[in-house]
């Protein structure tokens, strides 16, 4: 095998805090390699200085073995350094062909763009990862995994040869994700070397063959995967044993808080269930089966055509977030950075800000003493880690923002608290202290609605299993009664029969 | 380090002081007593204007009706005054005019979905047609009812010695803080402004905040339109031409976002008064009025571009 990059010794630190410390890294030709490690570990920052976005303080960075220094994303990239975003960065309104030629475009006469080589190149691309995607449809109209190989035939374009994947997985289904990791081996088989970030372990594992270990900035171990189990996996991450993966009290539920009787609403079809004070009632399904859809007409977000709504034994009517908001129903929505919170602003203003006018005093001004002491509370009561509760969300990790959204949907003093994959993209210490979060709540009575599509979580933490597909609760499991595999047919049996 | 912070969170002042500094050595007369109340007094009709426009700008909003705005409302209050009705229906149905041509702003733009820009460059060229129409290009004098005269207190007295534009100017300066920092309205203008998204799933009524906004953008303009006809004692149709741009370049200069969710009032504040000085200054110094457009166009740009340079480096 060939090491095709090379790190030596990078350092690196941000206003004093050492970040990176003397990590060493190599990626071999033919090999995958997972990165693993909490938010905040530095692995962010390694993949920011391999691809030219950061510059190191100290250590050789060698590609192929010659020593490179890169200044600029650009210079990465035309040495063969491809990374593939989280966030997928491409023109929703340019085709493919152009937003994978962009600022490259094939030149013809008199300059204009040759729209055939492009074309043609961008088939050949395609074919190399087994896909149908035209290369004149426009990215807008493509799936988001769809999306993501549009940036991976990118790479390929500029002939990268070292290509680092960070949460590849994150916006995925799980029938997406196989498509990808397809695609990953066979990269991998034509001599490429990857990296591979994710918080999902199980991926680590089915995908790489060498595994790598970040933890606050030092690489505390690498090796190959199969010399590793995942709970040695985790240890290494967290620095220490985390007892139980997912902490479970056996509850005892009140009265029905939640009735939905034949709701209608977009993407959701007669849909019905109830739900009890001190219960969590885990929701799963496929991608696409109306489980967010759900949660988004419950909460106001979408019209409710048809249907009953009851919470404890009141017909409600809920026609915005507002009334929702008014009605005990909280939602912590999927997509942190688009809906849950202000990035730009601090935890404070983004904490109360559905809840204003709890705090307010007789002449309604803000009674900043209240406010400011209910938000230090939860910060403390959450153990979120800030500097101050004025500082801009954006500058948290994803869990110590999902903390801060998690107790801005419970400051008004919700009865049901809608949670919309409250773990994704976060590291593993975290899940474990929003799944003890949860517990609490429960214990106080509260009745929590958990959509996800991570199975082992909504089967570790859930009193009630509803299989949702096509808009519609096909199938309910007991915690004991549920398993995975139950689970799964349902869900795709259902998706199958409908076909 | 902290000194640095301290430097770059007043940086809208330290430009004032300086100017202000620079202006001194070249003109002697600028120092004075006299002379800076007038700056005062005249930069109190764009500062109105800029409270509400800062309002807009915090929403991620424009609203570029302001000066046709003033200018019908102008037309108004004249007529009213030279009609003898009493000075407060006058000075409450001119307001009341400013506010519903905001909220006329504010439909287009919530409830229809209109760009902010789009709306309001519409908003201003149909409320200045409206003026012209209706003062037949002329201008309308306050007339020679005593009304007219105790109006004219309005733009041109004195309370204690000080004009009294710069005393309406303060008090509605203390009365928008307050709402901007320690009212509900406040918190949910910086919100819409960082997120509209997040705002609205937070399960705030989005749409009345920006209509609002908007209201309150037309009655500080319709506000600013009653001290200048009182000043002028007179309404003109062609009054307020170009105002929004003074408003919107105070709200700039004062450091507040065009991208909403950041900024404050007191910037907008001392953004208004480095205009006035320029404005003032570029008298002083027997500048040209042809060469007063560039040389003020200049110094607004050089302040952006330090602006951005700061916010670069820190």
């Amino acid at each position: 095998m060939t090491t095709l990059l090379q790190l030596d010794g990078i350092s690196k630190s941000f206003s004093g805090i050492n970040v990176l410390d003397k990590v060493n890294l190599e990626m071999q030709a033919g090999s995958v390699i997972g990165l693993a490690g909490e938010n905040g570990a530095g692995k962010s920052t390694l993949m920011k200085i391999i691809t030219g976005v950061y510059s190191k303080d100290e250590g050789r960075l060698r590609l192929r073995g010659e020593e490179k220094v890169f200044n600029t994303p650009r210079q990465a990239m035309d040495a063969g350094i491809a990374i593939i975003h989280q966030e997928l960065n491409l023109l929703p309104e340019l085709s493919v062909a152009e937003n994978i030629f962009l600022g490259r475009e094939p030149k013809g006469f008199l300059g204009l763009i040759n729209q055939l080589i492009m074309h043609e190149k961008t088939v050949q691309l395609m074919q190399r990862l087994n896909q149908k995607i035209s290369p004149d449809q426009t990215v807008g109209s493509l799936s988001i995994a769809q999306q993501q190989m549009v940036e991976i035939a990118r790479a390929l374009s500029f002939d990268a040869d070292v290509i680092i994947m960070d949460e590849p997985t994150d916006a995925l289904s799980e029938r997406e994700s196989e498509i990808l990791f397809q695609v990953v081996d066979d990269l991998k088989s034509q001599g490429k070397a990857l990296a591979y970030i994710s918080h999902r372990l199980q991926e680590i594992f089915k995908l790489c063959n060498e595994v790598a270990v970040l933890r606050d900035g030092s690489m505390v171990h690498s090796g190959a995967t199969q010399d590793i189990d995942e709970d040695e996996l985790i240890r290494h991450m967290v620095g220490r044993t985390l007892s139980e993966k997912y902490p479970y009290t056996a509850a005892v539920p009140g009265d029905t808080r939640l009735r939905v009787e034949n709701i209608h609403a977009p993407g959701v079809n007669d849909f019905s269930f109830s739900a009890r004070a001190g219960e969590v009632i885990g929701f799963s399904g496929l991608a696409g089966s109306g489980r967010t859809e759900f949660a988004r007409a419950l909460y106001g977000m979408t019209c409710v055509s048809q249907g009953v709504v009851e919470i404890d034994g009141t017909a409600v009517s809920i026609h915005t977030p507002g009334d929702a908001v008014s009605a005990g129903v909280g939602y912590v929505t999927e997509d942190r950075k688009g809906e849950g919170l202000i990035q730009d602003h601090g935890l404070r203003s983004n904490m109360t800000l559905s809840a204003l006018s709890l705090f307010q005093t007789k002449y309604g001004l803000i009674d900043r003493r209240r406010e400011i002491d209910a938000v230090h509370k939860y910060i403390e009561v959450f153990s979120i880690k800030t500097q101050s509760s004025e500082m801009p969300v954006a500058q948290l990790s994803g869990g110590n923002q999902q903390k801060v959204s998690i107790a801005k949907t419970l400051i008004p003093g919700p009865r049901i608290v809608i949670l919309d994959e409250p773990t994704r993209g976060v590291d593993v210490g975290a899940k474990r202290e929003i799944y003890l979060l949860i517990q609490q709540l429960k214990e106080q009575g509260l009745c929590i609605l958990l959509m996800s599509s991570d199975l082992p979580e909504i089967l570790g933490i859930s009193d009630r299993i509803m299989v949702v597909a096509r808009g519609h609760v096909i199938a309910e499991f007991t915690r004991e009664e549920a398993d995975q595999e139950k689970i799964m047919h349902a869900a795709i049996a259902r998706e199958e029969k409908c076909i | 380090m902290h000194l640095k912070k301290v430097l770059i969170d007043n940086k809208s002042l330290i430009g004032l002081l300086l100017l202000m500094c620079a202006v001194s050595l070249f003109s002697p007369n600028f120092l004075t007593v006299d002379n800076l109340l007038n700056i005062l007094r005249q930069t109190s009709i764009n500062a109105i204007i800029a409270l509400g426009m800062t309002y807009v700008i915090l929403t991620a909003g424009i609203d570029l009706s302001v000066g046709s705005v003033l200018a019908f409302s102008s037309a108004i209050c004249a007529t009213l005054i030279a009609n003898d009705s009493s000075m407060i229906v006058a000075v409450f149905a001119t307001l009341a005019v400013g506010g519903l041509l905001g909220a006329a702003n504010g439909v287009v733009i919530s409830f229809f979905g209109v760009q902010p820009f789009i709306a309001t460059l519409v908003g201003m060229t149909i409320v200045r047609g409206a003026t012209l129409v209706y003062t037949g290009g002329r201008p309308i004098s306050t007339g020679d009812f005593d009304v007219a005269e105790s109006f004219y207190t309005l733009g041109g007295g004195y309370l204690f010695g000080i004009p009294i534009p710069i005393i309406i100017a303060l008090v509605v300066f203390v009365i928008g803080w307050i709402i901007l920092n320690k009212a509900r309205l406040g918190r949910y203008v910086y919100a819409i402004g960082g997120s509209e998204q997040v705002t609205r799933i937070a399960g705030i009524n989005v749409n009345t905040v920006k209509m609002t906004v908007y209201v309150l953008s037309g009655v500080m303009a319709a506000l600013a339109g009653i001290i200048l006809t009182a000043r002028l004692e007179s309404a003109q149709p062609t009054a307020g031409a170009g105002y929004e741009l003074d408003a919107i370049a105070a709200v700039v200069l004062g450091g507040t976002s065009l991208m909403g969710g950041r900024g404050t009032l007191v910037g907008t504040l001392i953004g208004a008064l480095i205009i006035g000085v320029l404005n003032n200054a570029l008298n002083l110094m027997d500048v040209s009025s042809y060469y007063q457009q560039i040389a003020k166009g200049a110094v607004i740009l050089l302040a952006v571009v330090v602006d951005s340079r700061v916010k670069h480096t820190s």
